[in-house]
This record gives structure tokens, C-alpha cells and sequence, in this order.
């Protein structure tokens, strides 16, 4: 199970990979766009965990083109704020919702529950 | 009593907002109301007024000629008449003395001989006599001895020396009956003269004027210069009498009436209507008569017609009651569309006066929710990206402690990255409800419950209600459906709003909460009998950062609690007496409308 953390926020992302990775759960993270692209690229991850705004593209619009690519992708969202329009976008997007400062537990739990969902290919 | 309730009924509403001290926007209604009624009323009302006045005056002035005119054609008839007959008798007596020989006339026998014969031409003599200038009768014919009778010492002898020809006033003399006197001087040669006196009968006199008067109601009859009667009179006293009338006091050279400060002498028109008679109308006001006099000419005798006012003026009188139950009848009926055009526009304009302004203010006050909304935003957003690093960083510096060998049993550290966390978790619960209060975030529509929910609630503030002793009543009005609401933001409503009510009561207070069922909405009123809310905290009561409780309010509670009603679709609204208590409802849509305008009105 690997993770693909996305925020703009360097030490925001950093820790909480750090968190998951002790927990063994492989996460990596990016902090653009760009970058998330291009990770998703190289390595297939079951998991994105995306900020809703970033620079750049947003995470909504991020998450089309990841979806597009790699339908077998789930997603959970965070967000600092929301106007009501990303806020309702969020929700359509069927995809958890979580709003920031989050609490590790919950993020775990979604992480479990989002994953376990969907039929696993491995293990 | 009564009419100050009907007042007060029928008193538009513009009435007792006279003056908006606070609200400059509004006019004084009730001053633009007074001034349209009055310049209304006067440029309506006086035009009315003026020419129904002329027309008053003019038809009065009509009416009055027109009923003074019969008077005035029979006096100058009756006089015509009377001057006539007095000329036929004096031309008879003018006749006998030119062309009798005084010698003839001596003798009593010819006079006898003479009054029979003129009686069979023309009539009316009594008797006839002649009298020498030293006064002596010297010849008599008639019924009476009076031959020889000195008449040197009466007066009419001297005024007939003087005038040669007199006629008296009606007299009774010796045969006690009203006769009067004509008597006329002839010279004889060597500068001597003699009189010829003859007494008329008044029956024929009488017979006259009586056949001239052929209205009973009207009064005709002749006086002398003194107001003695010298005909019978129907209503106004016998013959010889003092004519039972107020007369003004009559210009024997002039033949006109003097005007007299005792009778009103308003009425006093002269009209010259032959060319021997003058004929002088009189309204008397005192006595409600018509008078028209006029003086028989070389005669002591005025003719005098009288005729009852109200006869004559009838007609009039009716006329003046219609014209003045017309004027009554127009004034009240124009002042009546005034009073009920100006009310009604005065109102209409303050009734929009005030839409106008409650709009504004509640575009103001949208304003401010939404500016203070994008402020709390602002905030919120910024302090949660820096939260959520800390939060992670402590997070990660607990799991470090946890995860590492060394530090996994120090209590210590542990437990000083959990109150970071804490301390950051109760942050991010003050910027999400600051989140909360700009939009709801949480909104989650499903099916709710209100009665449950506001139960709910008091179960949260059961501990304070017993410790207080405070009586909370919940009544339920009708069936209670589910609606699709967000609950929590109900709680956070009912919380809000029943706290709120908590904190305005005494202990052993009373809240009573009802919830009824309307046929589009369910109301929710909580009512408390605690301190109220003074009347000028009550338009700002929902504006955010009011408060009346100094450092311990954030003035956001209720501001907050409107902002989640509006947002459900629903209106909140209150009513308070200042020591009575306050009462909160708060109405929602049973239909679902989310974020819509509300649909219908708080009772």
C-alpha cells in the first residue's frame, strides 16, 4: 500500500509521511502539481491524498487528471478553508473530505476504510 | 369615551411615527398629512364658500324685491285710488263754490236742496254747511241743528283761512261716526269770503280700500300723519285708534319715512312708482312685517299695506334651507374624499417609506454578515494552515517519543505533545465554528426531528435547570412532521437561543417552549419571563458583535444563531417586554429550501 501525499505545504506533508511511514504505511509526498504527476508516473499508488488548494492546479482539478490516468486511484481530500463551490465540488467527487488541522486517527481511519472498500490487487 | 376608541380605531398607521430622530430617511407623515388636508380643503372649501355667499345674497336680494312688489303695486294703487276719490269730493265742493251765488248758499233750504242733489249725483256727502269769515255757521244742511255754530276758535277754521282748502282726519264728532271734513275758502268781493264745509261719509271711503285689498292675509288701511287709524284695519287696531305698529316717525315735509334707531330699517327700499306717489317699503325685522307706505297727496292720509313676512318670504326661507343643506352636505362630503385621499396616500408613502428603508437595512445588515464572514473566513483559513503544521509536527514529535525506545516511557514528554495536540484541536474547533458562522461547512441535509432535537438540547441544560430551579415547559401544538434539516446546526440553534433564555432568567425562572405545526412551516418559540430587552436593543439584537454583556459576550451568539436559521431556509424573529420577558421563534420551512429566501412569516 503506498501513499501519495499532495500539499503545498513542505512541513505540513513531511511530518505526516514521516507519521504513516512509522506506522508502515509507505507514503511519499509531493509538493506541486508537477510533482505529484510526475511521482504518479513512476510508481503506482493506491492512495492520493490531496490538498483542495494549491497553486497552480488546485487539487479538484488534479484529481481529474490523476483519475483519468489511474482510475484504480483512491482519493481523500484536505482542506485549511472551503468556499461553498470547492466545498460542493469536493463532495461530488464521492471521495472523503477532511477539514485541516485534521486528526491523525481520523486520517488513518479514512486511509483504512477507503482502501479496504475497493477489492485489493495485492496483498 | 366611545369616539376616542373609534379614533384610535380608524387612526392610520403613519400617525404615531411622527418623528424619526433616528431614522432621517422618513418624513413627519403626520405634518405632510395636515398640510395636504388644509391646502386641500381651503382652495376647495373657499370658493364654495364665497360664491354660495353671493348666491345667498343675490337670491335673498331677489327674493325680497320680488315679494315686496305686490305691496308696492297695491299701496300706490290704493293711493292712486284714495287721491282720486278725495279730488272727485274736493272738485265736487270746487264746483259748488264757483258757480253758486253765496246768496244762494245762505240760505239752508238751497244747502239742503244742494246736498240732495249731489248726493243723488254722486253720494257720500253727510252734510254741508257754510260758514262766514268770522267762523259763524250761517247756513247748515244735514241731520244735525248746527246752524249757528262759531267755529272761530278750531283749528281747521284757521288752516282752512290760511290754506283755502283743508281736509281733516277722520273724525266721530257729533254723530258718532268716522267721518272726516273737506272744506274750502271762497273770496268774495270786497276781500270777504266764506267756507263751504261739507263731512264725507267713510263707508264709501272704506268700501274702497276694502275692495281694493283683495288678499285676506294682507293687511290695508289708511293713517294719519300721527299713526291714527282712519279705516278699519283687519289686524293692526279700529278706527281712530293708534295703529298697533312701530312706525318710524314720518317727515311731513318731505313725506318720507325718517329712519328710526328703534326699527330695524334694513330692508328700507324706495321705489317711485307713479308720479303723485312716493312708495315706501319696510321690512321689519322686529315685527317680521312688510310695511309699504305711501302719503296721499293735499292730504292728511297715508296708505298703508302690511303683509306678514313669513307669507311672503316662504318661499325664500325654504329656498335658504336647501341651500344651506347643500353647502353642508358638499362640505362634508369634500372634506370627507380629502380626509380619506390624503390618509390614504399619506399612508401608502410611508408604508413604502418604511419597505424602502427595512430594505436597506436589511441589505445593511447582509452586508455586514457577509463582510464579517469573509473576515472570519479569512482568519479561519489562515490560522488553519499554520494549525494543521503544527498539529502534524507535534503529532510526529509524539510518535517519535512513542515509536523511540528512549523517550516511549517518559510520561512527560508524551503528555506535553498530547496538550499541543489538544490545544490545536480546540483551535481548529474555534475556526471551524468561525467557518461555520460565514458558511456552513457541515451542512448535512437529511430527516429530522425538530421536537427530538429541542429535546436533545434540553438535555444538555438539564443540570443547570435543576440546580437553578428552573421550570422548562415543552408543549407540542399538532402532529410534528419530519423535515429535511441539518441537525446540528438545529442543536447549535436551539442551544443558542435556550441558553440564551437561561441566562435572561432568575433562578426559579420559567421558559416555556411550543412547538406548533403550520400548514408550510413549523414555529419554535421559546419564551422566557426574564429581564426583556430593551426596545432599542431590539433592532440590533442579531447584528454581530452586539452585546449587552460586556467582556463576556462575544456579541456573535445570536448574530450566529440568525446566520444558521437563514441558512436552513428558515427566519427567526423576537418579541420582548423590558421586565416581562422575551420570546424567540423561530420558523421553518417544512418544504426543502436549502438556503432559499423563507417562504413565510414568524407569528
Amino acid at each position: 500500500m503506498i501513499i501519495l501525499l499532495v500539499d503545498d505545504e513542505l512541513e505540513l506533508v513531511s511530518a505526516m509521511s514521516e507519521r504513516l511511514n512509522l506506522r508502515g504505511i509507505d507514503a511519499d509526498y509531493a509538493t506541486t502539481w508537477k510533482q505529484a504527476l510526475k511521482m504518479a508516473e513512476e510508481k503506482k499508488y493506491d492512495l492520493a491524498v490531496l490538498d483542495v488548494k494549491m497553486p497552480g492546479l488546485s487539487g479538484l482539478e488534479l484529481w481529474k487528471l490523476l483519475k483519468k490516468d489511474y482510475p484504480e486511484m483512491k482519493f481523500i481530500f484536505l482542506t485549511g478553508h472551503t468556499s461553498q463551490d470547492d466545498f460542493k465540488a469536493g463532495l461530488n467527487t464521492g471521495h472523503k473530505y477532511l477539514l485541516k488541522p485534521i486528526s491523525f486517527d481520523v486520517l488513518l481511519e479514512c486511509i483504512n476504510r477507503s482502501l479496504s472498500d475497493s477489492p485489493k490487487k495485492e496483498g | 369615551m366611545k369616539i376616542k376608541t373609534l379614533l384610535e380605531k380608524i387612526k392610520p398607521r403613519f400617525w404615531d411615527e411622527a418623528n424619526h430622530p433616528d431614522q432621517p430617511g422618513l418624513f413627519n407623515y403626520r405634518r405632510i398629512w395636515k398640510l395636504t388636508v388644509l391646502c386641500v380643503s381651503l382652495v376647495s372649501i373657499t370658493p364654495l364658500l364665497v360664491l354660495s355667499f353671493m348666491d345667498y345674497n343675490l337670491s335673498r336680494k331677489a327674493m325680497r324685491a320680488e315679494a315686496s312688489f305686490p305691496i308696492l303695486r297695491l299701496v300706490s294703487n290704493t293711493t292712486l285710488n284714495v287721491g282720486t276719490f278725495l279730488q272727485e269730493k274736493s272738485s265736487i265742493l270746487d264746483f259748488l263754490v264757483h258757480n253758486t251765488e253765496y246768496v244762494n248758499l245762505r240760505s239752508s233750504d238751497y244747502l239742503i236742496d244742494l246736498l240732495s242733489d249731489i248726493n243723488a249725483s254722486f253720494g257720500g256727502f253727510a252734510d254741508l254747511g257754510v260758514i262766514n269769515s268770522v267762523g259763524l255757521q250761517t247756513a247748515y244742511a244735514g241731520p244735525f241743528d248746527l246752524e249757528g255754530n262759531d267755529y272761530s276758535r278750531e283749528e281747521w277754521f284757521n288752516e282752512v283761512a290760511q290754506k283755502n282748502i283743508y281736509i281733516s282726519d277722520v273724525f266721530r264728532g257729533y254723530r258718532d261716526e268716522p267721518h272726516f271734513v273737506i272744506a274750502m275758502k271762497k273770496y268774495l268781493p270786497g276781500n270777504d269770503w266764506f267756507i263751504l264745509r261739507a263731512t264725507i261719509d267713510t263707508e264709501e271711503f272704506n268700501r274702497l280700500i276694502g275692495s281694493l285689498n283683495v288678499r285676506p292675509s294682507s293687511d290695508l288701511f289708511l293713517i294719519n300723519k300721527q299713526g291714527i287709524l282712519q279705516t278699519p284695519s283687519a289686524f293692526h287696531g279700529a278706527v281712530l285708534e293708534r295703529v298697533r305698529i312701530d312706525l318710524p316717525e314720518l317727515d311731513s315735509d318731505s313725506a318720507a319715512w325718517k329712519a328710526d334707531d328703534d326699527i330695524d330699517l334694513r330692508g328700507l327700499v324706495e321705489c317711485g312708482s307713479t308720479d303723485s306717489s312716493t312708495v315706501t317699503i319696510i321690512e321689519s325685522q322686529e315685527s317680521q312685517k312688510f310695511l309699504g307706505c305711501s302719503l296721499v297727496e293735499k292730504s292728511p292720509f297715508i296708505v298703508m299695506a302690511v303683509k306678514s313676512q313669513k307669507e311672503l318670504m316662504q318661499s325664500w326661507w325654504k329656498m335658504r334651507v336647501e341651500l344651506t343643506g347643500f353647502m353642508i352636505i358638499s362640505i362634508a362630503s369634500i372634506l370627507l374624499v380629502i380626509l380619506v385621499t390624503a390618509t390614504y396616500l399619506v399612508s401608502r408613502i410611508h408604508d413604502a417609506d418604511i419597505k424602502r428603508t427595512s430594505a436597506l437595512h436589511k441589505i445593511e445588515h447582509t452586508n455586514k454578515m457577509a463582510s464579517i464572514g469573509r473576515l472570519a473566513a479569512g482568519v479561519a483559513h489562515e490560522i488553519n494552515n499554520p494549525l494543521a503544521v503544527i498539529n502534524e509536527k507535534a503529532g510526529l514529535l509524539k510518535d517519535l517519543f512513542a515509536y523511540s525506545d528512549k523517550y516511549s516511557k517518559d510520561d512527560k514528554l508524551i503528555s506535553i505533545a498530547d496538550s499541543i495536540i489538544h490545544s490545536v484541536e480546540r483551535c481548529s474547533a474555534i475556526t471551524r465554528r468561525l467557518l461555520g458562522f460565514a458558511r456552513h461547512v457541515d451542512v448535512e441535509w437529511k430527516k429530522v426531528r425538530i421536537d427530538s432535537i429541542v429535546r436533545d438540547v434540553l438535555g444538555f441544560l438539564d443540570k443547570e435547570a435543576q440546580y437553578r430551579e428552573i421550570q422548562v415547559d415543552i408543549e407540542t401544538e399538532g402532529d410534528i412532521p419530519e423535515i429535511v434539516s441539518d441537525q446540528g446546526q438545529l442543536e447549535q440553534i436551539f442551544l443558542n437561543i435556550i441558553n440564551n433564555a437561561f441566562a435572561a432568567v432568575e433562578d426559579k425562572g420559567k421558559i416555556n417552549i411550543l412547538i406548533s405545526s403550520y400548514p408550510q412551516h413549523i414555529q419554535v418559540r421559546v419564551a422566557d419571563n426574564g429581564c426583556g430587552i430593551p426596545p432599542e436593543n431590539l433592532k440590533q439584537i442579531f447584528e454581530p458583535f452586539f452585546t449587552t454583556k460586556g467582556d463576556q459576550g462575544t456579541g456573535l451568539g445570536l448574530s450566529i444563531t440568525y446566520g444558521l436559521v437563514k441558512k436552513l431556509g428558515g427566519d427567526l424573529s423576537v418579541e420582548s417586554e423590558l421586565g416581562k420577558g422575551s420570546a424567540f421563534t423561530v420558523c421553518l420551512s417544512k418544504k426543502f429550501n436549502p438556503a432559499g429566501s423563507p417562504d413565510m412569516n414568524c407569528h
